[in-house]
């Protein structure tokens, strides 16, 4: 399934449906780029509510886009992780970049 | 146990062929199996792959949370396998494969993923968490650091432009015991 992309004021909603492995990685990041340059979106938020898998091709795209996103002083947000990509996102190291939150909601209301 | 039984070649002699499959039939563990797949090496394979030993697996009774472990480490060998293994600028249009070869024994896993790509140099270095020899496609050289935390073993060898072979078990239903 492809990573659907939304724009709410200046954050960029990535919904990963499905599993985030390698070839999801290349999507997300071959869009996410087009989404990035140029406009005026400071932050994203990558939604994991309907994501089953993950493994290191995801903590490579969401590496990649915290160094976007922190170029323009803004902040990564991952709302609705389940148990098995909690434990990716600590084995990793990454939850020290990432903002945890329980929804999308909260994420925008965050800043 | 049962495996050697499993595993013995049956003569040409036919009673000795009958013994041989009364013996496989009393001492083979009803879960031992054993499954050898090619896939070719392209990125949408990769689901495949894990698709496969997890329905493999199955019949252990696996908890979601071994099940997850097995998908992570089955996904980090056999992305590697395509990405490192059969670089593009090398294999662009070649038929290539990964090989997956798994085998359960009792209540663990062997998972064996082969290619025959352009291998490792230094095995040691590319093991380190954080290493990574393509950072221009944002890979997070994480990949071997997955699988040795969430498999209980992993072996991996390769010889230069003869490929990778890497070798990971798992035992089932034991993190009870530890938690």
């Amino acid at each position: 399934m492809n990573p659907v992309f939304e724009i709410r004021r200046n954050y960029l909603i990535i919904t990963v449906d499905g599993e985030l492995d390698h070839y999801m990685a290349d999507q997300i990041r071959l869009k996410a780029d087009t989404y990035l340059e140029g406009t005026r979106i400071k932050n994203v938020i990558f939604n994991f509510q309907h994501t089953t898998f993950m493994d290191s091709s995801g903590v490579g795209v969401i590496m990649g886009r915290y160094k976007q996103v922190r170029r323009m002083k803004g902040k990564l947000y991952a709302v609705h992780m389940n148990d098995s990509i909690k434990r990716i996102i600590l084995i990793s190291g990454l939850h020290k970049l990432v903002c945890e939150r329980d929804s999308i909601e909260d994420a925008l209301k965050s800043e | 146990m049962g495996h050697q039984a499993f595993w013995k070649k049956t003569d040409t002699d036919t009673s000795e062929k009958q013994a041989g499959e009364e013996l496989w039939e009393q001492e083979r563990n009803i879960r031992d199996n054993k499954m050898e797949v090619s896939i070719l090496a392209i990125p949408e394979n990769e689901q495949l792959a894990r698709m496969l030993v997890t329905a493999f697996v199955m019949p252990l009774n696996p908890t979601i949370e071994e099940l997850s472990d097995i998908k992570t480490a089955v996904s980090e060998a056999v992305t590697n396998a395509i990405i490192h293994g059969y670089p593009k600028e090398l294999f662009f249009g070649e038929e290539k494969y990964v090989h997956i070869t798994c085998r359960n024994e009792e209540h663990t896993l062997h998972v064996k993923i082969q290619d025959e790509g352009v291998g490792i140099e230094d095995v040691k270095k590319a093991m380190e968490p954080m290493y990574t020899t393509k950072p221009e496609l944002e890979r997070s050289g994480m990949g071997f650091a997955f699988m040795e935390a969430f498999m209980d073993g992993i072996l991996v060898k390769s010889k230069l432009q003869k490929g990778v072979t890497v070798i990971m078990n798992k035992t089932i239903g034991k993190e009870v015991c530890h938690e």
